[in-house]
């Protein structure tokens, strides 16, 4: 195994382990309402980022395609958007968890809950619309139009209808981010590696599917 | 200016056709009847924030269907045709003027129909308008766009549900906030944020529609 090309696939690993271990057995403020499960942050927080990251590699590679006409840059959106979705619905399922224990109620018609939910419906049309169409070129690049037309919608979606409303969820409408009342300098030292660590390991899934999908295709072709 | 006048000419174009069939607004304005009188039959009497609701999910129906069409009209010869002598740009650009007029003239016979059956709880007028204005723009802008990717793809009318609903879901949302304060006469300034960012959104759909379009305009 070569380390100067794998180091940031160990580094991911190693800081989801870190965040593991830490989330289960490290110290945590002792704060009403949330209690213990505000260990949920360090797994619910991240899929969000790294699933944002990955949509973002889907709308650059989807321009990159439409600039280069490259199979391989398809397969890297396509996967791209697979893994985002994946890790949208791991986002989706930690919220309803925690939701349930906080809120009392899994959906509580919060904004951002259904922000995220509708950012999955962009995701999944864009599935459905390459699967009516059976030509690899024309499916790639019509998907890539569309992926590169719906991505603005949804980070304005995901980013900016939540900041415009009342929400649950702390850092909108007026609410204090966590940041400035409940996460110290402690639980800091956990969050910020699970986000770096998941974001890795999200590309590196990313990256191990588009091999997979290239392999096949080239099994397939033969 | 060669742009300007291009077009120019493809809106004259697009008039020109609906005024010879009269299919689309004929069509449109008979569905947009139908539809609000048979949510007078089954609702009779509706509570105002149902009346808001009610009237936006009529109007996006609406849109979507005569929207939908604005790519399956005309044969794809003639699409060849246009290939060879007008700028994409100005191609989709033209639907997109002629698909916000359109909408505009559906968005308000709707609203007179519906205050007409229904019963018109709408305190600031003016501002309700500019609502509805800016829907038909926010409708025209998103759905041209869409039904270009689904006419390229085989199954049309469903495809074109499934690609437009997640991407219109935060316009329709900023809408229909805006129209309620409107109705509600709530002060002005209280819908700024509605505003600017329907309009923001709108520039961008604008931007990327014109830099998109030239990508699947060709098979």
């Amino acid at each position: 195994m070569n380390i100067k090309s794998n180091w940031w696939k160990i580094t991911g690993v190693l800081l989801v382990l870190f965040s593991l271990y830490q989330g289960l057995m490290g110290r945590v403020p002792v704060l009403p309402i949330l209690h213990e499960t505000i260990r949920n942050i360090y797994y619910h927080v991240p899929m969000w980022f790294a699933m944002v990251v990955l949509f973002v590699f889907n709308a650059v590679y989807s321009i990159k395609y439409l600039s280069s006409g490259n199979e391989h840059h398809d397969n890297i959106a396509v996967e791209a958007a697979n893994v985002g979705l994946f890790l949208g619905v791991l986002g989706l399922i930690t919220g309803m968890l925690w939701a349930k224990f906080t809120w009392g109620e899994a959906w509580s018609n919060d904004p951002k809950q259904n922000s995220a939910a509708i950012g999955m419906l962009v995701y999944l049309a864009y599935f459905v619309l390459r699967g009516s169409l059976d030509e690899a070129q024309k499916r790639a690049k019509i998907s890539a139009v569309y992926s590169v037309f719906a991505f603005p919608v949804m980070i304005v979606l995901l980013f900016i209808l939540p900041r415009l409303t009342d929400s649950l969820h702390p850092g909108n409408g007026g609410n204090p981010g966590f940041n400035k009342y409940d996460m110290d300098n402690q639980m800091r030292m956990v969050f910020y590696p699970a986000v770096i660590g998941w974001i890795l390991i999200g590309v590196w899934v990313m990256q191990l599917r588009v091999r997979l999908l290239e392999i096949t295709n080239q099994i397939l072709e033969n | 200016m060669a742009f300007i006048k291009e077009t120019a000419t493809l809106i004259r174009k697009e008039f020109l056709m609906e005024w010879r069939s009269k299919y689309a607004l004929n069509g449109i304005l008979i569905y947009v009847f139908a539809t609000v009188f048979i949510c007078y039959l089954s609702f009779k009497k509706i509570d105002p924030i149902t009346w808001n609701a009610l009237f936006w999910i009529i109007l996006l129906f609406t849109s979507i269907n005569a929207i939908a069409k604005s790519f399956m009209q005309e044969n794809r010869s003639r699409y060849l045709y246009y290939y060879t002598i007008v700028n994409p740009a100005a191609l989709i650009l033209s639907k997109i003027i002629y698909n916000l007029i359109l909408m505009s003239i559906i968005a308000f016979v709707c609203l007179v129909f519906y205050t007409i059956v229904f019963n018109n709880p709408i305190q600031d007028l003016t501002y309700y308008l500019l609502a509805v204005a800016m829907g038909g723009l926010s409708f025209a802008s998103m759905f041209t766009m869409v039904s270009a990717i689904a006419s390229k793809a085989n199954n049309n009318s469903t495809l074109m549900a499934i690609l437009s609903f997640p991407v219109i879901v935060p316009l329709l949302m900023l809408l229909i906030k805006f129209s309620k304060n409107a109705m509600d006469g709530i002060d002005r300034a209280s819908s700024n944020n509605e505003i600017g960012v329907l309009l923001l959104i709108n520039i961008i759909v604008f931007a990327v529609s014109l830099l998109l379009f030239p990508y699947i305009w060709r098979d």
